[in-house]
This record gives C-alpha cells, structure tokens and sequence, in this order.
C-alpha cells in the first residue's frame, strides 16, 4: 500500500465507517451554527415584508426544505449512476440513507408551504404547478424506499433502486414542464443572483438556513448509512472488530 | 430487427387470443370505473362534460396498470424470459415487442371503447373524435413505462400494488395532456398542442423505456 492518499480508499465500507463516524460532529456542529445564526438572521433581524408581513418568515425553512428535496434526489441519483456503472457497494448504500432525509424534506416543504399558503392565498392546499411537482416528488420518494424495502436481495435492491431513481431524474423535468403548464399560482423564485427581488438580509438568513439544512442532511445520512453498513457487513471481520469492544459477549 | 419483434408482438398476441378473459375483463373494468362516476358525483350533464376527459385518462391509466403485472411474470415463472435474454437478440428489442403487444390488447380496446363512454358523458361530436386519438397516442407511453415498472417488482411479494406506487407517479405527464386535448377540444382551444405533446412522449418512451426495462429484467434474473 502506498501512503499516498487516496480517495477511492473510501470507497470501501470498511474505510469509509470510521471516517463517516469522525466527521459526523462536525457536520452537525456546523450545521447548529448555521441554523442558530440563520433563524437569528431571519427571524429577528430581517424586516417585516410590506406585502406579506410577518406571515413570510416560514420561506426560512420551506425554501431551504424544497431545495434539499430536489437536491437530495439529484444526489441519489448521482449515486445510483455510480453504482449501476462500476458496481460499488456504498454507492446503493447512501441512495437508501439518503432517501428518508430526501422524503423528510420534500414533506416538509409541502408542509411549510401549506401553512404559509392559508394566509397568503386562503387556502391550505392549491392544484398549482410547485406544489404538484413537490408532491410527485415526495412520491417518487415513497417509491424508492417502498421497492429497496420489498426486495430481500440487498444488491438487487440496490441495482434496481438505482435504476428506477434514474428513470424519475429523466423524468422530473418532463413532470415540472407539464404541470407548469397545466396550471399555475406559485410566485416566481425570488432568489436571482444577479437582481434579487429580496432584502439582503432576508437572503442570507435564506442562504444560512439552506447551509444548516444541507449540513444536517448529510450528517443524518451518515449516521444512517454507518447502520446499514453494520447490517449488511455484518458478516465481515471489520464490523465484528468494531461490535466486539461495543457489545460484551456480542459477535464472537 | 423487425422480425424479433414482429415474432414477439405474434407470440404475445397468440398468448393473449387463448386467455381472452383477461382482455375483457381489463376492459370492463375501464366500462365500470367511468359508470361509477356519475353515480357518484350526480348525473347533470354540464358537470359530467367537465368531468368527462380526466375520469375517461384516469381510468385509462388504472387499467392499463391492471394488466402490467402479467406483462413478464407468466414468461418469468415458466423459464421463457431467461431464454430470451439468453437470445442473440438484445433484450430491449424483445421487450420493445411485448410492449407493443401489451398496448395491442390492453390500450387499442380502451380507444376503441371510449367514444360510446364519451357520450354518456354528454361530450360534443368534436371531443368525441378527439378523445380516442388523445388515448391512442398516449397509451403506448402507458404500456412502455410499465414496463419498466413491470421489469422492477418482477417476481417481489406485493408486486402489483408496489407497481403502482412506482408507475403511477410517472404516467402523470401523459394524464395532464391526454385529458388536456380532450378538455382543450371541449372549451374550444383545438386539442392539437397538447396531442403534439403526447405523441413526443410516446415516442420518447417507446424509444427509452424498453431499454430501461431490459436493464431492469437482467437485474431480475441475476
């Protein structure tokens, strides 16, 4: 072995569960700071919005929510493709860690969205083009974990999982395009770089929030993917070293 | 090329004339669901003209779906699906042939059937011509996703229910235009936009879904 390093090393189960383990404090500890400064940001420092008054600041966890969601299933994808193309065994493994985070969040979109929906348009749920595509969304996720959880056979669950999060990726787009077209209410992003229809500090404390969200996410998929690595390694040397210090008179 | 799917699209065909119970049934099913639902919302014409075009795809699609898990389990419990993918010919042009079949028996007859459905629905001479072309279009889109849906809970406990959870989220795009046409013919926009549409939808999943559905089967039968 050269002592070069080596990213692929991590490739690996039984590398990459330490390393998983090391780095999920810190995700977490910045992902606190992110949000304490986030909610602080929006929640007493950004002005009353003139239209839609105090009633807005819930976009500080439904934007970021809805952000995650779609970008959660992106990053799963990702992986299925990785796993379906060379083969490798964490690839499936962090698709099905990450798919409970993924739901978490395009539910609790739909949620937030509900809440500030009832004041600002006077109705908890409307048919329009967003929140159609955020519930498709939600269960093209449902989707996922109920197929990976009905196949006993962890790889072909892997394998096909992978393959059914790659044919929803293609068609996420056509689904968004249809249901803009068919109908639509949702205001336009107001989130542009170049000329932001918002306060400043409204969109940092925006920004931050999307921070702690993505922090968190990955920390809870870690943790999450460290338990399914147990499971399904767990007839491998490395998990019964690590068991064997935790559990006294556990594997032998 | 051609000819293994013309041979596939004749055997599934010959399988499907010696099982026709299976065709009319997935039909009546179609008949009932849309009888139900003026039973349930009250029988004024003007509600059911507005109803009509979404009730008609919706029950489209649920039975479509209802034949889908047939579409490979009957090769796959009698060993014929591992010969074909055992075959010199690339799986996904067999599957391109059952789709074909699959839309031959399942989607034709739904066409066929939906006009005389359409007027106890009240709806005009125009959308009457419209709406069977909208279903005609669409369907094989509804056979070719299924399929991939098919392929992926091939042979798993639950299976049909578990395929719906997965194929019914992907047929919306073809719900939202084929009831589209058929609602923008009845206001008098002219349906032609959303059949356009349509048919690049079927079209594209014709040309992808079969090969998905192929990786799918392999998958299955490793």
């Amino acid at each position: 072995m050269k002592d070069r390093f080596n990213l692929y090393r991590f490739a690996s189960p039984a590398t990459f569960y330490p390393l998983a383990g090391a780095l999920i404090p810190y995700f977490v500890a910045v992902s606190v700071v992110f949000g304490l400064a986030g909610l602080w940001l929006g929640m007493l420092v950004a002005p009353t919005d003139f239209q839609q008054g105090e009633g807005y600041r819930i976009i500080f966890i439904h934007v970021p929510a809805s952000w995650m969601s779609m970008f959660i299933y992106l990053v799963m994808a990702f992986w299925a493709a990785i796993g379906l193309a060379f083969n490798t065994r964490l690839s499936g493994m962090m698709a099905q860690a990450l798919a409970p985070t993924g739901a978490l969040m395009a539910f609790l979109s739909l949620w937030t969205g509900a809440l500030w929906g009832k004041p600002m348009w006077g109705a908890w749920w409307v048919w329009d083009a967003r929140l159609t595509s955020e519930l498709i969304l939600l269960f093209l996720y449902i989707g996922y974990m109920a197929l990976t959880a009905a196949i006993d056979d962890q790889r072909r669950a892997d394998k096909a999982g992978g393959l059914l999060l790659l044919v929803g990726v293609v068609n996420i787009p056509i689904i968004y395009f249809s249901v803009k077209w068919w109908n639509t209410l949702h205001q336009g992003s107001s989130v542009n770089l170049a000329k932001s229809s918002m306060a400043t500090t409204m969109l940092w404390g925006m920004l931050l929030m999307a921070m702690c969200f993505w922090m968190y996410s990955i920390a809870i998929a870690f943790m999450r993917v460290r338990t399914i690595m147990l499971e399904r390694e767990r007839h491998t040397d490395w998990v019964r070293a690590e068991l064997a210090d935790k559990i006294p008179g556990g594997e032998k | 090329m051609l000819r293994i799917i013309t041979a596939v699209i004749g055997r599934d065909l010959r399988l499907a004339m010696r099982r026709q119970a299976d065709i009319v049934s997935a039909l009546f099913f179609f008949i009932i669901v849309v009888s139900l639902f003026p039973l349930g919302v009250g029988p004024e014409p003007d509600l059911l003209r507005k109803l009509a075009p979404g009730v008609l795809w919706v029950a489209a699609l649920l039975a479509t779906m209802l034949s889908l898990p047939r579409l490979f389990a009957d090769d796959h419990r009698d060993g014929t699906l591992e010969q074909l993918a055992l075959a010199p010919h690339p799986l996904g042009l067999v599957v391109t042939g059952k789709v074909i079949a699959h839309w031959l028996v399942s989607g034709l007859p739904l066409a066929l059937i939906a006009p005389v459905l359409g007027i106890q629905f009240d709806l005009s001479s125009d959308a009457l011509i419209i709406l069977p072309v909208a279903i005609l279009i669409g369907t094989p889109a509804l056979s070719g996703i299924g399929a991939i849906g098919a392929a992926l809970t091939l042979g798993l406990r639950g299976g049909g229910v578990l395929l719906s959870l997965l194929v019914l989220p992907l047929y919306i795009p073809v719900l939202i235009f084929g009831a589209g046409a058929v609602d923008a013919t009845v206001t008098g926009l002219g349906g032609e936009g959303h059949l356009s549409l349509l048919a690049a939808i079927t079209f594209a999943s014709l040309g992808f879904a079969p090969w998905a559905a192929a990786a799918a089967l392999k998958i299955a039968l490793e």
